[in-house]
């Protein structure tokens, strides 16, 4: 089963179990934003290191077929629109844009610090999508280089 | 002790870079370039910033990848060698000089290494926990304090992939449209 783009098989098995690993570390960096090292953008950064991953191991094809890049695309467009939603809120409910419009909660619990939880995964969406669309389109732009020559 | 192993890291990081430089292979000057991401995170470390030293570095492991994407490529970028120019490079290292001999006594105002001229910090250690309920006291000035920061933040990166996208999608249009 050899294939035009993508790593031998080695690799490839690595990846199967890696990436959901990967994707774990990220979804729990995000989660613990408030409580641990870390946040929404580290979070979303390892993310999109999970999907380069899964795109540097099984090649483009594979990946379009794996993740909707449509629904990539929207989501990184939403996420923006949601980020601002939340601090419109704050000014209906609070007061004052982005203030902090739940209440703080108890300290080191998971579901705490109002709105900041909300905030980190919204921008874990937005980093995870945007960077991967980065390299998404650099690799969609190199293809029709070579096809060209 | 920590300033000590700051200047190892330092010295290990001017020395990568010169390598960088004057080393031939283009995979070679790349990982020679990581090793200078990779020790700005550990300095980040070293001064107890683990949020910056993981961004730090997500982001070295995130440029290698794209840097070797985009070098990486035997048939492109035939790069010229280029001479340095003698006359140049000693006026240059000269105004360097005055530059950082004029800065000296602004180096001595600078408050002392670790202690901070503004009360806000000691502020938000002494109340952030309590007034936002965060126990990472980054993130609680990121997002709480300081969310309209972070929202200029999300800006920036939305526009400069919207920018991205843009100029890469029109020049692969053009090159469809000529190749018809």
């Amino acid at each position: 089963m050899k294939e035009k783009h993508g790593m031998t098989l080695i690799v490839r098995t690595i990846t199967r179990i890696s990436v959901w690993l990967i994707f774990l570390y990220g979804f729990y960096i995000i989660f613990h934003g408030h409580l641990t090292p870390g946040g929404g953008f580290a979070g979303g950064v390892i993310l999109a290191l999970a999907l380069l991953n899964y795109m540097l191991a099984y090649g483009r094809e594979k990946t379009e077929n794996w993740i909707n890049i449509n629904l990539l695309h929207d989501m990184e467009s939403a996420s923006a629109i949601l980020f601002l939603i939340v601090g419109i809120l704050g000014i209906a409910i609070s007061g004052s844009f982005l203030a902090n419009w739940l209440s703080g909660g108890k300290l080191f619990a998971l579901f705490s610090s109002g709105t900041i939880p909300i905030l980190n995964i919204i921008i874990g969406i937005k980093v995870c999508a945007g960077l991967f669309f980065v390299v998404w389109t650099l690799s969609i732009f190199h293809i029709e280089e070579e096809a060209e020559e | 002790m920590v300033e000590i192993w700051l200047i190892f890291l330092l010295l290990i990081m001017i020395i990568a870079s010169v390598v960088a430089i004057e080393v031939n292979s283009k995979l070679s000057a790349i990982i020679t370039l990581g090793i200078v991401g990779l020790g700005t995170s550990l300095a980040f470390l070293f001064m107890q910033a683990p949020d910056l030293a993981i961004v730090q570095f997500l982001f070295e492991i995130f440029a290698i990848v794209i840097l070797v994407r985009a070098f990486i490529n035997p048939t492109k970028h035939q790069d010229e060698k280029s001479g340095i120019n003698k006359f140049l490079a000693v006026c240059t290292a000269i105004v360097l000089l005055l530059i950082v001999w004029q800065s000296l006594d602004m180096l001595k105002s600078l408050p002392e290494f670790g202690n901070p001229k503004m009360d806000t910090a000691q502020y938000y250690l002494d109340h952030g926990a309590a007034e936002t309920g965060s126990a990472n006291l980054v993130t609680s000035i990121i997002l709480d304090y300081r969310a309209y920061d972070t929202l200029g933040e999300v800006t920036v990166l939305f526009t400069a992939i919207l920018g991205a996208l843009a100029i890469l999608r029109v020049k692969s249009k053009k090159k469809v449209e000529v190749s018809e």
